[in-house]
């Protein structure tokens, strides 16, 4: 395709007129470009760039411990979540730890997710619920810490920051293995 | 089966049913309206459906309308494509209302040239087209622990498939200029979930569309409008739609969807995770349950099948319960990764029975049954339930899930 693409470019030059008529057939150019698409902006990217990978490098500055995460979970997300993240009826967020290998398993962000940076970017991302991407950084930082507490995986004091966070290690990290189907006799 | 076989069956059948003409289908026919009488309704400027015909999505009951799925009525569809108002849905945050002039696709990370997009812009990218299927990795989710759905609609409809139209996606990462050491490919959608899932680098440059059209028009604003991923063979929440960025990067990013979420949890307590092709699978539409009960007699046995690795190479029906199997007719073009449709003529003598079908694709594999799924995946897995669909068929001519 990108031979194509040369050897039109190098009839193009030798034949101007007819330029119009053939470009639709015409793949990319010489470098295997369209050139089409605008530089993007610095600062667009930064206000887009939310996804926060295990290593925590797109986290933003801010912080947060537990503590000041149990006012934050009071007011935004008991009333779904329950009082202290166990009771429901939407998902339950705490507990369950060493129930995966039982008869009712009990999958949580403390027995089951494998890396603390996916609470902070999901909850930034679409909690709550009715609300979604109104939490301020800190506000997740918070309530991050306090899910992680309550699930007995942080301290009541440890602030969590774009440091710290990704330093978590959680309880199910190395629960995962890669999908080997097909898997069937 | 060859022609020869069908004439010999329709002698057959025909020598049957003229032994119980009587019987047969009561009498004659009151006869139609007659509407050649007066002029008809206008020229419309985009249609509409008969008002006869109802059929429609069935929503899963849900606290939250916005985050819930919608299952395509299978058994009264016909071929393999799915009306675009009929295609399943899933959201995880409502259906967003998107002005496709100010829609933008952000490709950053590792690449040489961040880009922007409009929508004008990735239309100038050559074009490509499939017929492909899209499934939930939740199809079936019920059914792993016995009969659990109460129809086709409820068994298999989070599956449906459409003509897509649009860019390669590796045609506009070259445009951007990808880095040697990108690995993945971050897919974010601009719902009110801001859904992301991540894909393998090889997968993109492989054979996935940015798709802006649908069998023929514009997506549905419930299907991504103005622009979605397709990833074909690869399980529905993968293709996220209203996409509007896209980041390459070195390693996975393990978002919510990709961890809490459709990995599949063995009886030793690990997950599976990256489980993203949607294995073989098929399930007869006609008859199934709901609707009028069977008159004994002929019945043509319609199903669908397809598989996520390739092309359907063959559907196996029984119609004794699993003690013969016969090859049933597959309706070309029999296309890779597409809804296949199968034929095959039954003649019901009465009796309680059970049918079912199983499927084989290109890469010789054999549509399994749930026994052995769960001799394998234990009790307490959720996605990617491909098992064998049995339909018991009661002496009444009722049929259910079996
Ligand atoms: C209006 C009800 C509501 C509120 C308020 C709410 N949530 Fe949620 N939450 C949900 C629902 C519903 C889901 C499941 C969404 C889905 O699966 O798409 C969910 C899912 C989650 C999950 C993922 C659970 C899992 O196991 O995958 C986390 C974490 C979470 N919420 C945290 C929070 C936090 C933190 C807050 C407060 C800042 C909050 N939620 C406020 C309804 C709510």
């Amino acid at each position: 395709m990108r031979e194509q693409g040369r050897h039109y470019r190098a009839a193009l030059a030798l034949v101007p007129v007819l330029a119009a008529t053939t470009v639709a057939g015409a793949d990319a150019g010489d470098d295997g470009r369209y050139g089409l698409g605008h530089a993007a902006a610095p600062a667009h990217i930064a206000a887009q760039d939310i996804a926060i990978a295990p290593n925590g490098a797109e986290l933003p500055p801010g912080g947060g411990d537990a503590r000041t995460g149990a006012a934050v979970y009071a007011a935004r997300c008991a009333a779904c979540h329950g009082s202290s993240g166990r009771e429901g009826p939407d998902p339950v967020l705490v507990g369950g730890q060493g129930t995966l290998a039982s008869d009712a398993p009990l999958q949580t962000i403390g027995s089951y997710w494998p890396y603390a940076t996916t609470v902070f970017d999901y909850v930034r991302r679409a909690m709550p619920f009715t609300a979604p991407g109104s939490l301020t950084p800190d506000e997740v930082y918070a309530v991050t810490a306090f899910l992680l507490h309550a699930n007995g995986i942080i301290e009541a004091d440890t602030v969590l920051d774009r440091e710290t966070l990704p330093a978590v290690v959680m309880p199910n990290r190395d629960g995962f293995v890669p999908d080997p189907r097909p898997d069937l006799p | 089966m060859g022609s020869i076989n069908r004439r010999h069956f329709f002698r057959r059948a025909q020598h049957f049913v003229t032994g119980l003409a009587g019987g047969m289908l009561g009498g004659t026919l009151p006869s139609a309206a007659d509407t050649t009488l007066v002029q008809g309704a206008p020229a419309s400027g985009y249609g509409a459906r008969s008002r006869f015909e109802t059929i429609k999505r069935w929503i899963t009951p849900s606290r939250y309308p916005t985050a819930t799925a919608s299952w395509t009525p299978l058994a009264e569809l016909e071929g393999v494509v799915t009306p675009s108002a009929l295609h399943y849905e899933r959201h995880h945050g409502g259906v967003p209302d998107i002005d496709p002039q100010a829609h933008r696709l952000l490709v950053h990370g590792r690449v040489a040239r961040p880009l922007e997009f409009t929508l004008d812009e990735l239309r100038r990218f050559p074009l490509v087209q499939r017929v492909c299927f899209l499934e939930c990795s939740g199809n079936g989710y019920r059914e792993w622990s016995g009969p659990g759905g109460a129809d086709v609609q409820q068994t298999h409809g989070l599956t449906s498939c459409s003509e897509w139209a649009g860019a390669r996606l590796a045609d506009v990462l070259h445009e951007c200029g990808i880095e040697p050491d990108a690995r993945w490919v971050l897919a974010e959608g601009a719902d009110g979930a801001a859904m992301t899932r991540a894909i393998p680098l090889d997968k993109c440059l492989d054979d996935v569309i940015l798709a802006y059209a649908q069998n023929g028009e514009a997506l549905r604003p419930e299907q991504g409008y103005p622009l979605r991923l397709l990833v074909p063979g690869f399980e529905g929440s993968i293709s996220v739609k209203w996409l509007r960025r896209l980041k390459l990067g070195t390693q996975a990013w393990r978002t919510r969807e990709e961890t809490s979420k459709y990995t599949d949890l063995l009886p030793d307590g690990s997950a599976r995770e990256f489980s993203f092709v949607m294995e073989a699978k098929s399930v007869i539409t006609r008859p199934s349950p709901g609707g009028a009960p069977l008159t004994s007699g002929f019945h043509e046995i319609r199903g669908l099948a397809w598989s996520g690795r390739g092309r359907v190479t063959r559907v196996e029906v029984t119609t004794d319960g699993g003690r013969s199997w016969q090859d049933a007719r597959l309706h070309g073009p029999v296309l890779p990764i597409c809804h296949t449709r199968f034929t095959l003529p039954w003649r019901w003598d009465g009796a309680a029975t059970r049918i079912a079908s199983r499927c084989h694709d290109e890469t010789g594999y054999v549509q399994p049954t749930r026994e052995v799924l769960r001799a394998v995946r234990g009790d307490h897995s959720f996605y990617h339930y491909n098992g064998i669909q049995c339909w018991q068929v009661d002496g009444d001519g009722r049929v259910r899930n079996a």
